[in-house]
Parts: structure tokens; C-alpha cells; sequence
């Protein structure tokens, strides 16, 4: 139950960092495009309401009409997943997003000014560290209400300080370089030296680790939706879907495995993307 | 030694009084209050502001944390308004299953974890090391709930070898007490071995290339015994930390499985209390898992800086 714990140290392990672009990232991208489109497309695509019930359907192993079957609710399976796809990629990134944003900022401003200011930045993100993570979020989600926004929002506040983190690491170590040296008696401002020469070399690591994080907001939300306390009902969401499918794992495997798998390949795939261009982009590889 | 022990003290006071904090105020995020939330159905304004003066509801919300801090140091966390059962009893009463969980998990991630991690370092970059570098790092991918399903299927649907539910108590019935804990131990441990093997990997390599090594080697020392006994300790540092915060973590008991297999340990009962809205226990519980989290944190620190003097003269 890794939960949100995005440890940075993912550097040990990792079967894609010789090969850079090689076929497993395309694959893996691919399938990331696949799941896009799809969710993007699913209002368009032929496919049953999510929440219809065909009558007299339960669990009907796949037809022409349903191609991947119907669930306990006679619901169609397919239409399912891919409305699904959409939760997921719905709190999967935008909640990494309000982490890159407020905790990549606040990572930038510690790691560039130090002192009482990082000092201040750094205790705080410790206290939030300080809490399991998968806990605050369902107390949080509990006090606040199951929605798709409050989930994205606490999500999010929860990926902060792992973002700080990345960010202040990569701005310490580049405030010392010449350029930002050079800049500085160019006269530039600090507002100039943070956005125009920290900001474009601090962004790809942190875009490395936002596509980590969409891997691990997946499972979170996934996790949530799966003990009924994420994504509300009807609204299809992976989680739920294997959540509904384990009731009826003796007779219809299938209701849980197909969401399972679907989620396995996608949150393995952002995983394969993040670790492949955090291996380019950490300037430690070369040392290795 | 003192002196470090001392630093983080004063460390770890204010982060447990900002747990306390946030705890404290998490709760108020409910819409409308508490006793509105209690009384349900039956909420008349009279009744509500009856019950908000009796609970102190009234009163300024500093007023009300200190209050209820002074409350919580004196070990008084409430009492259910739904069962009666006071919060902490009903945490003494669930800890244990949640620690039986918690060590099965643990020994068994470290047995799987140990041997994977030294063969891996030793023929580092063979073919066993990427194979099982390759399954660690699909294992990321793979959420507890999934591997309870997979094992619930094989194991209890398929198999028919162990059960997926029934907790018994250890003292009514050993046997079929342990059984019961075979399947989300396994759960946990198949989480847990690919993180455990990864540190201890990694410090290792390290450690085989010190000189020392080459020496006990050019001595003429078995292998089993240089690796064993020359290797495994200076490398199991990191091991140790990492196996210190996953025992924090499962404090809170591992929220899922405990839920999926129905045992009746600290996660399950936050996810009960989430789904009856019974608000003083869950508020409980996550302050009890909370700093329980950071109080392991802070032991395995202090361990830490025992095992390696480096850490303790602040020179890491």
C-alpha cells in the first residue's frame, strides 16, 4: 500500500533506463494514447450508457451487443471501463497537477532563498509527510464528501510535499551554476532568475516525477473508489468496478479482472513513461 | 548521543502538536457540525443547540482545541455516539490483530525480500537480477487490493486452501487464528518485498566493492560466510529504516486488507467508522494512527543513529 509515498528513489530498479526510448516506453505510451482516446471519445463511441441496465442481462459473458459482457447490475462492461478511464485519468491528473503547481512553486522558493523561509517551507511539508497518507485522504474525503473534486483536491494538497521535495532538490543543486551566477550579475531580478533560468531546467525532472505521480493518484483513487469511499456511485470508476467484481469472484472472474488489468497496464505504463524520462533527465545517471 | 536524542525531542513535540492540529481541524470540514451529524434525523434547532452547548460546540474553536487537546493527553479520546464504546478502547481492543498482521507481513516481505536482494547483488546484472529487478518494478504497478483479489481467487475460490474472511481469536483457536492471517500477510508481503529488496540491493553492491571484502575474499573466506556474515550488516542500514517506517505504516493497519479479509484490526475500523459516520471514532483513530506513524519514525531515527555513529555526529 505504497499509497501517495512518491519515494524518490525509484533510481535502483529500473528495467528501462539503459534502452532510453526504447520499445517498452512506446508501448507504453501508446497505450497511454489508447486510454486517452478512448475516455476522451466515449460520449461518441457506440457504446451503452454506463449506468444503463439491460434487462434480463446480469453477467453475461461478451456478445455482439456487449463486447466485453454485462456486470452484476447488467450494466455493458466495455462502456463501463472506458467511462471509467475517464475518472481515473480525470483525479490521476489533475491532482498531480495542484501538487506540481503549489509544491513544485514552493520547492523552487525554498531551495532558492534557503534560510528561515526553507526552513519554514520544509517543516511544514514534514508535518503533512507526517500523516499516512491513504488515512488523511479517507478522513478528509469522509468530512468533506464523496466527490470526483473533493477526491482531485485532496488528492492533490497530499502530492505537495513530495513535489517540494523534487523541486527543492533540483533548484539547490542548479542555484550554484553559472548561469544563474552570470545572471545574477547581469543584474537580473529574482523573479527573472526563478522563472527564465531555473524554471525551464527544475521543469522536466518535475515532469518526470508528475507522470510518477499520475501512476500512484491512479492506484490512490483507485484504492478509494474500491472501498466504496472515492468516486460516488453510479459513476463508473476502475476501483468500483473491481470492488463490485469481487462480490462475484466464485462465478464471473472476469467482473474484477478486466478493470484490474486495464488499470495494472495503464498505471504500469505512466510508470514505465515517468521512470524512462526521470532516468534521462536525473543528472545523477551519469554517475552511475 | 544524549544530545541527538535531545535534538529530536524537541523535533518531534511540535510535529505531534501540528498532527493534532490538523486532526483537530480535518473534522471541521463537515458541512453544518457534529450535531447535526448526530442526531440525524431527529435534529429540531432545540435539540441541536442543546447538544451544541452540551459538547462545547458553543465555544470559540481555539477554546474547543485546547479543550480537546487537554482531553486527548489525558488518554480521553471520546466516545462513540453510535455504540457507546469508548475510542480508546475500541483502538486497545483492534490493535492487536493489526500488529499480528503487521509482523506476519513484515518477516515474511524480509524472507522473500533478504535472499532475492543478495543473489541479485552478487550477479549484479545477470540474468536472475534483471529478471527480478524487472518483477520489482512491475510490482509498483500492482495496488494491494489487486493482490488480495488474485490471492482471494486462487487461494479460497480456486484452491479452496485457506479462507478469504473469518478471524478467530488467537486464544479460541490458534490454528485456524494463523490461517486466517496467511493470505493478508502474504498480501502485504508481496508489497512489501519488492521495496525491501531494492534497498538492501543497492547498499549491497555498494558493499562488496569495499576493501575489506576483497580481503576476507583473498583470505580465502567461503562465500555464504563473506556475504553473510562480512556484507549483510554494514548493508542492512537502510534496510532497517525502511522496514522501521513500513511498521509506522502498518500501525494503521493496512486499511485495505484488513478490509478486504474482514479482520477486525485499526484499518478496519476506520473504514467502519467512515461508513457509519461515526465521526468521534474515526477522528480518534486518525489521531492515534497519526502519531503512532511519527513516533515510529522518530525510533527508527534514534536506531538509525545508533546503528551508524555518522548520523548521531551529524556528519552524514
Amino acid at each position: 500500500m505504497a499509497a501517495l509515498d512518491l519515494s524518490i528513489d525509484t533510481a535502483s530498479v529500473s528495467p528501462v533506463r539503459k534502452r532510453r526510448f526504447g520499445n517498452l516506453f512506446l508501448i507504453a505510451a501508446a497505450w497511454i494514447v489508447i486510454v486517452f482516446v478512448a475516455a476522451a471519445l466515449a460520449n461518441i463511441l457506440p457504446l451503452p450508457e454506463p449506468d444503463h441496465m439491460d434487462i434480463g442481462g446480469r453477467r453475461l459473458p461478451p456478445t455482439a451487443a456487449h463486447l466485453l459482457g454485462t456486470d452484476n447490475l447488467a450494466r455493458d462492461m466495455l462502456s463501463r471501463l472506458i467511462f471509467g478511464a475517464r475518472a481515473s485519468l480525470i483525479v490521476g491528473l489533475l491532482a498531480p497537477v495542484i501538487g506540481l503547481g503549489i509544491g513544485g512553486a514552493l520547492g523552487m522558493l525554498a531551495g532558492y532563498f534557503r534560510g528561515r523561509l526553507e526552513t519554514l517551507i520544509v517543516g511544514s511539508v514534514d508535518v503533512l509527510l507526517a500523516f499516512p497518507p491513504l488515512v488523511l485522504a479517507l478522513a478528509v474525503v469522509a468530512y468533506l464528501g464523496q466527490s470526483i473534486t473533493n477526491l482531485t483536491i485532496v488528492i492533490g494538497f497530499l502530492s505537495i510535499p513530495a513535489f517540494t521535495r523534487v523541486a527543492r532538490a533540483a533548484t539547490l543543486s542548479l542555484a550554484q551554476r553559472e548561469f544563474v551566477t552570470a545572471a545574477r550579475a547581469l543584474g537580473a531580478t529574482h523573479l527573472r532568475i526563478l522563472v527564465r533560468e531555473l524554471l525551464p531546467n527544475v521543469f522536466l525532472p518535475l515532469l518526470a516525477f508528475f507522470l510518477l505521480a499520475v501512476a500512484v493518484t491512479i492506484v490512490v483513487e483507485g484504492a478509494l473508489s474500491f472501498l466504496g469511499l472515492g468516486v460516488p456511485p453510479p459513476t463508473p470508476s476502475w476501483g468500483s468496478m473491481i470492488g463490485e467484481g469481487r462480490e462475484s469472484l466464485e462465478f464471473t472472474p472476469w467482473l474484477a479482472f478486466i478493470p484490474a488489468v486495464t488499470m495494472f497496464l495503464t498505471v504500469l505504463a505512466f510508470n514505465i513513461v515517468g521512470d524512462t524520462l526521470r532516468a534521462i533527465t536525473d543528472p545523477r545517471q551519469g554517475a552511475l | 548521543m544524549l544530545g541527538f536524542v535531545g535534538r529530536r525531542i524537541i523535533y518531534l513535540v511540535p510535529v505531534l502538536l501540528a498532527v493534532t492540529l490538523l486532526t483537530f481541524f480535518i473534522a471541521s470540514l463537515l458541512p453544518g457540525d457534529l450535531a447535526y451529524a448526530m442526531l440525524g434525523d431527529q435534529a429540531t434547532p432545540d435539540k441541536v443547540a442543546a447538544l451544541r452547548h452540551e459538547m462545547g460546540l458553543d465555544l470559540p474553536v481555539i477554546w474547543r482545541y485546547l479543550h480537546w487537546l487537554g482531553d486527548v493527553l489525558q488518554g480521553n479520546l471520546g466516545r462513540s455516539f453510535r455504540t457507546g464504546e469508548t475510542v480508546a478502547d475500541a483502538i486497545t481492543g483492534r490493535l492487536p490483530v493489526s500488529v499480528e498482521l503487521m509482523l506476519m507481513a513484515e518477516i515474511t516481505g524480509l524472507l522473500i525480500g533478504i535472499p532475492i536482494a543478495i543473489i541479485c547483488a552478487v550477479k549484479q546484472g545477470g540474468a536472475f537480477d534483471r529478471i527480478a529487478t524487472g518483477i520489482a518494478f512491475g510490482k509498483l504497478s500492482i495496488p494491494a487490493f489487486m493482490v488480495a483479489i488474485l490471492m482471494i481467487y486462487l487461494f479460497a475460490v480456486k484452491l479452496h486452501l485457506l479462507p478469504a474472511t473469518g478471524y478467530v481469536p488467537f486464544a479460541e483457536d490458534p490454528i485456524g487464528n494463523i490461517r486466517g492471517f496467511i493470505l493478508p500477510a502474504l498480501t502485504l508481503a508481496f508489497g512489501e518485498w519488492p521495496v525491501l529488496m531494492r534497498v538492501l540491493r543497492s547498499d549491497m553492491i555498494a558493499t562488496l566493492q569495499e576493501d575489506y571484502i576483497a580481503m576476507a575474499k583473498a583470505k580465502g573466506l567461503k562465500p555464504w560466510r563473506i556475504l553473510l556474515v562480512h556484507a549483510l550488516k554494514p548493508s542492512s542500514l537502510t534496510l532497517v529504516t525502511v522496514t522501521g517506517i513500513n511498521i509506522g505504516r502498518l500501525i494503521g493497519g493496512a486499511l485495505i486488507v484488513e478490509t478486504i479479509f474482514a479482520l477486525p484490526g485499526i484499518g478496519r475500523l476506520l473504514v467502519t467508522a467512515i461508513y457509519a459516520r461515526d465521526f468521534i471514532i474515526l477522528q480518534g483513530v486518525v489521531l492515534f494512527v497519526a502519531a503512532g506513524f511519527v513516533i515510529v519514525n522518530f525510533i527508527v531515527d534514534l536506531l538509525y543513529a545508533v546503528l551508524d555513529p555518522r548520523i548521531r555526529h551529524g556528519r552524514a
